[in-house]
């Protein structure tokens, strides 16, 4: 509890958390995690995986079983949600339906007792913040999708505090208006310097917003980090699955060195990461970004590669992207810049290059 | 609108001629101890000897479903036992038939009172002061005793309307049983009932049917009440040990009657003939003490049930007969500056 | 053109619609109108019907016209009145004049009733008498010689107030009103004011019992919105149990509970809580109590059901911002519910103005409502005109309250 929880960069500690919901199964396993001041961190797993738990511990609207959650070094686990000065956007907005647009930004300086000629200019202030000037006296049901979301934005930063909440706050706006937001946030995160905590179960997102990712599974932290190390070194399968498009090859570590080698059962072997030191012998899992993989021309070497037969090609508009068999595997595709066509017609056999540094194996 | 009253009668009989199987007669009485009476002094034997169906139904005397019944013509209670006021009431407006003496054998072998012209007495009844012995140091004596509550504290039961209820002030403000009517009749006299009535005001709970009278009694919610005084013997003979006084008690009359219009006119006055027989009615009166009609009944019953019946000498002597007649005409404004004055 | 045929097929689609709902509707409407409107108007006509005197006195009004009962009523008027009485056949009608003139003027039953019997009397001599009596000589001293009380003034007020078809008198009466003997509306004398008392009562128990079932029924009712649906839908079949037994079965057992040796009281005299037994059964505090447990359903259903439609959200967001939990709850559950709780305390408080078996059950004389009452004409007194205008006053009441509710939902709706 010592340097890391007082470290001068560290907002938000969660020590050794726990939550369990039904005493038999945790929600939340012996996390521990670090908000730092000013960065925007997104929480990012699929449904159950305790990252909306981890929020709701933060906001605290659930108390953890165990561990504790420091907040400017100071456990706040005790400290009723009310007192806790967080700001909070949720899914639904949850725009309050009989406040108009000023009424609702001007709730939470209200409840702080600010006298009614500041509030009005502090809530004008933050419309204008998220460009809604001139819809104060609108109710929410006359606003638009995005527009709630902006005025659910600016009630949550009107108090100016210090840590904004955000649990999937864009998962009910369409496509479009999404990525227009997730803009918003990222500019609007510049600017205010204020320290952002995202949950999200879309990795894109989480991707294109953050300055670091938590990414979870069943209740546990699998790794944090930035978008692109999480991209280029991600610590487990998991994270190499869920973050981003992986090509993966099954197969037995031949060679726990650096580099280590692994044995394909079609008879290939090639050299990779061995990320988690795993011992030779053991089954692994060899990932790699489709994009780091290459199509050798015939005649051409290269070290690192593995034979397989050429299926079917699909044109992607940017690229092309060509289905392999690998004897033993499940089909991989492989994108093919559009000066590489025509495709090699069906039962060609290829020849792919796995850049050794590129290909990650995982026990 | 014009075809309803056309094809209704029309529809009735086509449903009416279906289940045409025995006949079936409504008798209407007050339910509680003296419907379970009736039942086996008068319903059981009919029902025997005529071979047709009794149906008992209980009211509270509301004469407005009577009248209901009567103005839709569509009548459906064939004998009522109806309370004095409402019988002559309702004879005058038309709500009963005129029975036919002839067939319910000489009015000379009735007492006077039970001979009317819409009805014949079912029962002589009483209402009357009653006590829980094992919660009184010392019996109470007479209304005067009732309202006395220095040296009876306690809450006191009466029924809920004005009837009885003033005879009742009058006599516990000092009033002779024979002057009751007299001195109720001039506004002075209302205006002095509804003042000693007033005195007892805050010690008052009301009771509306003849069940709870006892009920409160057996309870405790109450240490007096005014009664009927059947229910209060057979409280007794269920092992409470409830007592009357007899003195300033009212006694009245219940009527069978038949409704205007009724079906089964002459089963219903078969059924009456044989209920006012002197068997009939000293059975009745066995089975609760209610007083017979007929002359002859007493001379059946023995002197222990005699002494309980209301028309027995002793109980009579200082009691009060109901003048329905007064309460015909006053009733209505009396009972509605009673409810005002209830009210306040 | 074009749009000429376009704008009338769609006139024809839309009034072919239109018929199509209306004879969907038609057999509610036709139900309703039998069930509920012609009985209403069937109250309101016999709240202002009163066609006994008219009918069966038409020579003695008209003889009483202008006749003001400062002065004896004139001579013709006695003449009439024999004659109108002779006239008529049927016992049943001269009851109901009877009872008619009765209910204005006490003893009236037994004059007209007696009066006519000798009338009617074949060889009765005052039949003879007023029969012989040229009319000029007048039928004064013989109808007198039947009965001496036809020399008080006021039966023949009475007859000659409501020799008209239709009377204010029941209406007026409901409220504590009369006409004098100039036609003038004034006040009743108070010894026969009960009415307004009454009505001001029904009321007081009504917003009371409305109180009651809120306080009690809003903290279940948002409880039960907060639950599962699964477990919500079980908990509410316990709500609902009360509407399984009958209004007499409860109200007996309140009695048995409530009684000075029921079960609460032996309870808080075993518990020491007090030396004597509590008075809580015939008195204001049994009714209330009573009526709250049984209307209370109907102020939880409501309430749930629009609390459900209250996304758990709006509190949090409301916490989140900075208000203590129960202020969030007042300013954003509350508010949202607003078209709950009005519907809930507008059915709970109309229910409870028509209460009539509760307050005669356990309540004691001062707690009954305007339902006993008119109870009490239609039932005990056979005085239908009066109840029905009971009943019109207790119409009118609700139907002003409800224009209230309308008016204020629609400004608390308004966007």
């Amino acid at each position: 509890m010592t340097s890391p929880a007082r470290s001068t960069d560290a907002l938000v500690v969660f020590s050794r958390v726990h939550k369990s919901y039904d005493g038999t199964s945790f929600a939340v396993r012996g996390l521990d995690l670090h908000v730092r001041r000013g960065e925007f961190l997104t929480l990012l797993g699929p449904s159950g995986s305790g990252k909306t738990t981890t929020l709701m511990m933060l906001a605290g609207f659930e108390t953890p079983g165990s561990g504790e959650i420091l907040f400017e070094g100071r456990p706040i686990t005790g400290t009723p949600p009310h007192r806790r000065n967080f700001g909070m956007v949720f899914q639904n907005y949850a725009l309050f339906p009989h406040l108009t647009v000023g009424g609702n930004v001007c709730y939470p300086l209200e409840v702080r007792g600010v006298p009614r000629a500041e509030r009005e200019r502090r809530a004008a202030q933050a419309l204008a913040m998220v460009r809604l000037e001139g819809l104060s006296s609108r109710r929410p049901d006359q606003l638009s999708g995005g527009q709630r979301q902006r005025v659910a934005l600016a009630r949550a930063l009107v108090f100016e505090p210090p840590l904004v909440l955000m649990d999937e706050p864009l998962g009910a706006l369409d496509k479009q208006l999404r990525e227009h937001m997730q803009v918003e946030l990222r500019e609007l995160h510049r600017r205010l310097g204020t320290t952002f905590l995202y949950v999200t179960h879309d990795q894109g997102e989480a991707l294109t917003l953050s300055d670091r990712v938590a990414v979870f599974a069943g209740g546990e932290l699998q790794q944090v980090d930035t978008p692109e190390a999480l991209y280029e070194q991600p610590a487990n399968r998991f994270v190499a699955g869920f973050v981003g498009d992986a090509v993966t090859l099954a197969g037995t570590l031949a060679d726990s060195g650096e580099p280590a080698r692994v044995a394909l059962p079609g008879g290939g072997v090639l050299e990779g990461v061995n990320v988690q030191a795993a011992a030779a012998g053991t089954p692994v899992l060899a990932c790699i970004r489709p994009e780091r993989i290459g199509l050798l021309a015939p005649g051409a070497a290269a070290a690192n590669t593995v034979a397989a037969t050429a299926l079917d090609a699909t044109y992607l508009g940017d690229h092309v992207r060509l289905r392999c068999a690998l004897p033993g595997q499940e089909p991989i595709g492989v994108p093919l810049p559009l000066a590489a066509l025509p495709a090699p017609p069906h039962g060609t056999p290829v020849r792919l290059e796995l850049p050794a540094r590129h290909l990650r194996l995982y026990a | 609108m014009k075809r309803a009253p056309r094809l209704i009668p029309a529809l009735l009989l086509v449903l009416g001629a279906v289940p045409a199987v025995a006949q079936q007669l409504t008798v209407v009485n007050f339910g509680g101890a003296n419907g379970a009476a009736q039942k086996k002094a008068f319903y059981e034997p009919f029902e025997k000897s005529a071979g047709a169906k009794v149906v008992p139904v209980e009211y509270n005397g509301e004469q407005a479903k009577i009248k209901a019944m009567v103005e839709a013509r569509k009548v459906t209670w064939d004998v009522v036992e109806a309370e004095s006021a409402d019988l002559d009431r309702g004879c005058d407006e038309g709500l009963y038939e005129r029975l036919d003496w002839s067939r319910l054998g000489g009015k000379a072998d009735f007492l006077p009172a039970a001979v009317h012209e819409c009805g014949v007495g079912v029962f002589v009844w009483s209402s009357a002061l009653a006590y829980d012995a094992g919660r009184l140091k010392e019996p109470p004596r007479g209304w005067a005793d009732f309202w006395d509550v220095k040296r009876f504290p306690g809450k006191r039961a009466l029924r809920k309307a004005a009837r009885f209820n003033l005879e009742f002030a009058l006599m516990a403000d000092g009033v002779k049983p024979a002057e009751v009517y007299r001195v109720l009749a001039t506004p002075e006299g209302t205006e002095r009932a509804f003042r000693k009535l007033g005195e007892l005001k805050p010690h008052l709970q009301w009771w509306e049917t003849g069940a709870q009278a006892p009920q409160f009694l057996v309870a405790g919610d109450v240490v007096m009440a005014s009664a009927y005084n059947g229910r209060i013997e057979t409280a007794r003979r269920e092992g409470r040990d409830l007592r009357l006084v007899w003195t300033g008690s009212i006694y009245d009359l219940d009527f069978w009657s038949i409704p205007k219009g009724s079906p089964n006119r002459d089963l219903a006055l078969r059924f009456i003939a044989q209920a006012i027989t002197p068997q009939r009615q000293a059975e009745f009166a066995r089975l609760i003490s209610y007083g017979p009609t007929h002359l002859k009944a007493f001379n059946g019953l023995d002197p222990k049930v005699l002494a309980q019946l209301p028309t027995a000498p002793a109980n009579v002597k200082d009691a009060l007969k109901f003048d329905f007649r007064f309460w015909s005409d006053q009733g209505e404004a009396l009972e509605k500056r009673f409810a005002a004055w209830a009210a306040q | 053109m074009e749009a000429g045929a376009l704008r009338e097929a769609l006139r024809r689609e839309s009034r072919a619609r239109t018929l199509r709902a209306l004879a969907l509707a038609a057999p509610l409407a036709l139900f309703l109108l039998l069930t509920f409107l012609v009985p209403i108007g069937a109250l309101l006509v016999r709240a202002v019907d009163n066609p006994e005197v008219a009918r069966a006195l038409p020579r003695t009004v008209e003889a009483l016209r202008g006749w003001r009962g400062e002065a004896a009523p004139p001579e013709p008027a006695f003449a009439a009145l024999a004659g109108d009485l002779s006239a008529i056949d049927d016992q049943a009608e001269a009851g109901a004049l009877a009872r008619r003139l009765n209910s204005d003027a006490s003893g009236a039953r037994s004059l007209v009733m007696a009066t006519w019997r000798a009338l009617r009397a074949p060889a009765s001599e005052g039949n003879a008498a007023v029969q012989a009596a040229p009319p000029a000589a007048g039928a004064r001293a013989p109808l007198l010689a039947i009965d001496p009380r036809w020399g008080e003034p006021r039966f023949w007020e009475v007859i000659a107030r409501n020799g008209a078809r239709w009377t204010p008198d029941y209406l007026l009466a409901a409220v504590d009103l009369r006409r004098d003997a100039g036609g003038a509306i004034a006040a009743m004398p108070p010894e026969q004011t009960v009415f307004r008392a009454i009505l001001w009562r029904t009321l007081g128990i009504a917003a009371a019992v409305t109180l009651g079932c809120l306080l009690l029924g809003y903290p279940l009712a948002w409880w039960l919105a907060t639950l599962p649906a699964r477990t919500a839908s079980r908990v509410l079949i316990l709500v609902l149990v009360p509407f399984w037994t009958s209004i007499l079965v409860r109200v007996a057992g309140w009695i048995v509970l409530l009684q000075s040796g029921g079960l609460v009281n032996q309870g808080l005299l075993a518990a020491g809580l007090v030396e004597a037994p509590l008075a809580l059964l015939f008195n204001r505090t049994g009714v209330i109590v009573a009526m709250v447990h049984i209307l209370l359903p109907f102020m939880i259903l409501p309430l749930y059901s629009v609390m459900r439609a209250v996304p758990p959200d709006y509190l949090r967001a409301a916490v989140s911002l900075g208000s203590h939990p129960l202020q969030a709850f007042r300013r954003t559950v509350v508010p949202l519910t607003w078209p709950g709780i009005g519907t809930g305390c507008l059915l709970v408080f109309i229910l409870a103005l028509g209460y009539y078996v509760t307050p005669a059950l356990v309540g004691g004389p001062s707690d009954q409502m305007l339902s006993y009452s008119v109870a009490q004409y239609a039932n005990v007194n056979l005085n239908w005109g009066m109840a029905c205008a009971l009943g019109t006053v207790l119409l009118a009441v609700t139907l002003v309250l409800y224009g209230l509710y309308r008016r204020l939902g629609r400004a608390e709706l308004a966007p």
